[in-house]
């Protein structure tokens, strides 16, 4: 039989271990999240220096005095290193990426609740097949219809246009499929009750279905700004005018085949500048992140 | 699965689904059936005319060296950065389930590679093992180890391998943290009670329970390190040295738009497409049985 002290003493060395427990799992957490943060900070820092420095190869750990300099250079002329490709501005390229993101989230979005609406909300002839058609395109990335997909945009004029570069990335089976999943979850009393007070389709998508679906309208934006921001494969296909260059594509186009030609402190605040826009819409808006990549991904 | 109450109206919802159809149609479909009709068709020395050649242009890429090297690499490239991505996630995420308090703060510092573009992560590892700029390449150097991943093609995959593999970790980290949170409590206690020390628990409960994220995310990360990586490929090894680092949809993109061979990349793209079937099948029958689960 256990005494009321052996029961404590038991307590006290349970409690013990769990605590050197919790103790080695943040030690480890906490150099997971600095080693995940490292590639980041060695840029960073990169970037608060002057391209001898770095040239050199005398890769410092702490911030230099030329980070003002630096992001004035990249954001107003994108550095002035003989390219290949020339230079094009940061804020030039990141401005065509904001609109490119935006515009390939709230297309996607778009088309997608206005698909998922008619395919949930209506029966008619040829649902099915609509669906379906709208599924299959989930096997047909880019990247395995480079070709013929090129051929089209050269046809329809829609190389180096901005049109080119968002139209075609605004079909989505992905968010058809959860606005699709989402309004299934609508109870048919609210259609019903809509049907009786005289409201039509329209009506009902516009008072009903839209406010219901703001919290998953935020969530995919979260995402779909992230993926439209780092295309990478369509830019570089469709858009070879400096004008229209998105900072994804233009940043690894900075760095030439010579090595000596690189001026690494700018290519180092230029991916900086590249990544900052996304980084920041991730953490800030964590939760609707985290909503929007598990529900998608479902 | 459908609802019971719907509205009437055939013209409505067809103008619904237009903008959407329209698309697909012709930036999907007709691409798409270009491919297959192209895959089997070859175009002369000067690009004026194209003949039907049945099946030749397939029996010609699956028998070109290149295309099979691209093959293997694909394996070994995709492989490699699943497993990486996955152990390394699943590892981070039984310790901050362990830290109860504080797992939240974790996640937002770890979950922030994920917004990082993949020519962008590529980038940022090119600063840190580039031979003789980058802080790691040249430490590597200076111990005696030569290191040059522009030469030397086992590096070039080993750092394409890293880079793209950093950057999926924050995905997997976020299901497999919330897959861990879902365990109850109770069946773990109740385990160490009866005298399971943690590592036992761990192969005998949270391992089984956590199997169908896991396979989920596996086929995740394979389409991932598939489709996904061309940017961290092409801004950090061009594919090379040599062929190196080329990977199928690497080479699709090299053959078709730089060599502009019309009926192997018309091939290839078809090859590719039987893979994304594959795959999309595996996964869309992995999630019926998820939702039974």
């Amino acid at each position: 039989m256990l005494t009321a002290a052996d029961d404590a003493a038991l307590v006290r060395a349970t409690a013990r271990r769990q605590a050197r427990s919790r103790y080695v799992a943040h030690a480890v957490l906490t150099l997971g999240v600095l080693v995940f943060a490292f590639p980041i900070w060695l840029t960073l820092v990169g970037s608060s220096h002057d391209a001898n420095t770095i040239g050199r190869g005398d890769v410092p750990l702490w911030f230099g005095a030329q980070a003002i300099t630096n992001y004035i250079s990249a954001w107003t002329t994108g550095g002035s290193a003989v390219r290949t490709t020339g230079q094009v501005p940061a804020w030039l390229m990141l401005w065509n990426s904001l609109n490119m993101a935006v515009m390939i989230a709230l297309g996607k979005i778009a088309i997608s609740l206005l698909s998922a609406y008619a395919v949930v909300f209506f029966s008619f002839p040829g649902r099915m097949v609509a669906f379906w058609l709208i599924f299959i395109t989930l096997m047909l990335p880019v990247e395995v219809r480079i070709i013929p997909t090129f051929e089209v945009m050269v046809n329809l004029g829609l190389i180096n246009t901005m049109s080119g570069l968002v139209v075609p990335l605004i079909a989505s089976a992905t968010a058809t499929l959860l606005f699709r999943q989402f309004f299934l979850t609508i109870p048919d009393e609210y259609v019903e009750a809509a049907k009786i007070d005289g409201a039509g389709p329209l009506r009902f998508f516009k008072d009903v279905v839209m406010p219901l679906s703001v919290t998953n309208i935020a969530a995919l934006f979260v995402i779909l700004f992230i993926y439209g921001w780092n295309q990478y494969l369509w830019p570089l296909l469709i858009v070879s005018d400096k004008d229209l260059e998105t900072v994804v594509v233009g940043m690894s186009k900075m760095i030439g085949t010579s090595d000596s030609q690189n001026e690494w402190n700018i290519i180092m605040a230029t991916a900086v500048l590249a990544m900052l826009p996304p980084v920041a819409v991730v953490v800030f808006m964590q939760r609707w992140f985290v909503k929007g990549l598990t529900e998608t991904e479902k | 699965m459908r609802k019971k109450v719907i509205f009437k109206g055939i013209a409505l919802p067809w103008l619904l689904l237009l903008p959407q159809l329209v698309i697909t149609g012709v930036f999907f479909f007709w691409p798409a059936g270009q491919a297959i009709y192209g895959s089997f068709l070859r175009e002369d020395a000067f690009g004026l005319s194209r003949e039907f050649v049945g099946l030749e242009n397939f029996r010609d890429v699956l028998a070109d060296p290149n295309y099979l090297a691209a093959g293997w690499n694909t394996v070994v490239f995709s492989s490699s950065v699943a497993i990486g991505a996955l152990g390394v996630a699943l590892f981070l995420a039984v310790q901050a389930d362990k830290a109860i308090r504080g797992a939240d703060a974790y996640k937002t510092m770890l979950i922030w590679p994920y917004a990082v573009a993949p020519a962008v992560a590529a980038v940022l590892w090119l600063f840190m093992f580039h031979p003789q700029i980058g802080l790691f390449g040249k430490a590597l150097n200076g111990i005696g180890i030569r290191w040059d991943y522009k030469v030397n093609g086992d590096q070039a995959m080993l750092l394409v391998i890293m880079a793209a593999a950093w950057k999926q970790v924050s995905y997997n980290f976020i299901f497999f943290l919330a897959g861990l949170q879902s365990i109850p409590r109770a069946v773990l206690e109740a385990a160490a009670i009866d005298g399971a020390r943690p590592v036992r628990r761990f192969w005998t409960i949270i391992f089984p329970l956590l199997a169908p994220t896991s396979f989920f995310l596996l086929v995740v990360n394979i389409v991932y390190a598939f489709f996904d990586t061309f940017g961290t490929i092409h801004a950090l090894t061009q594919g090379g040295p040599g062929q190196a680092t080329s990977t199928l949809i690497y080479k699709v993109y090299v053959d078709g738009v730089q060599n502009l061979n019309f009926g192997a990349s018309a091939a290839q793209s078809v090859i590719l497409m039987a893979i994304v079937v594959a795959l999309t099948a595996v996964q869309f029958r992995f999630v019926e049985r998820k939702v039974h689960y």
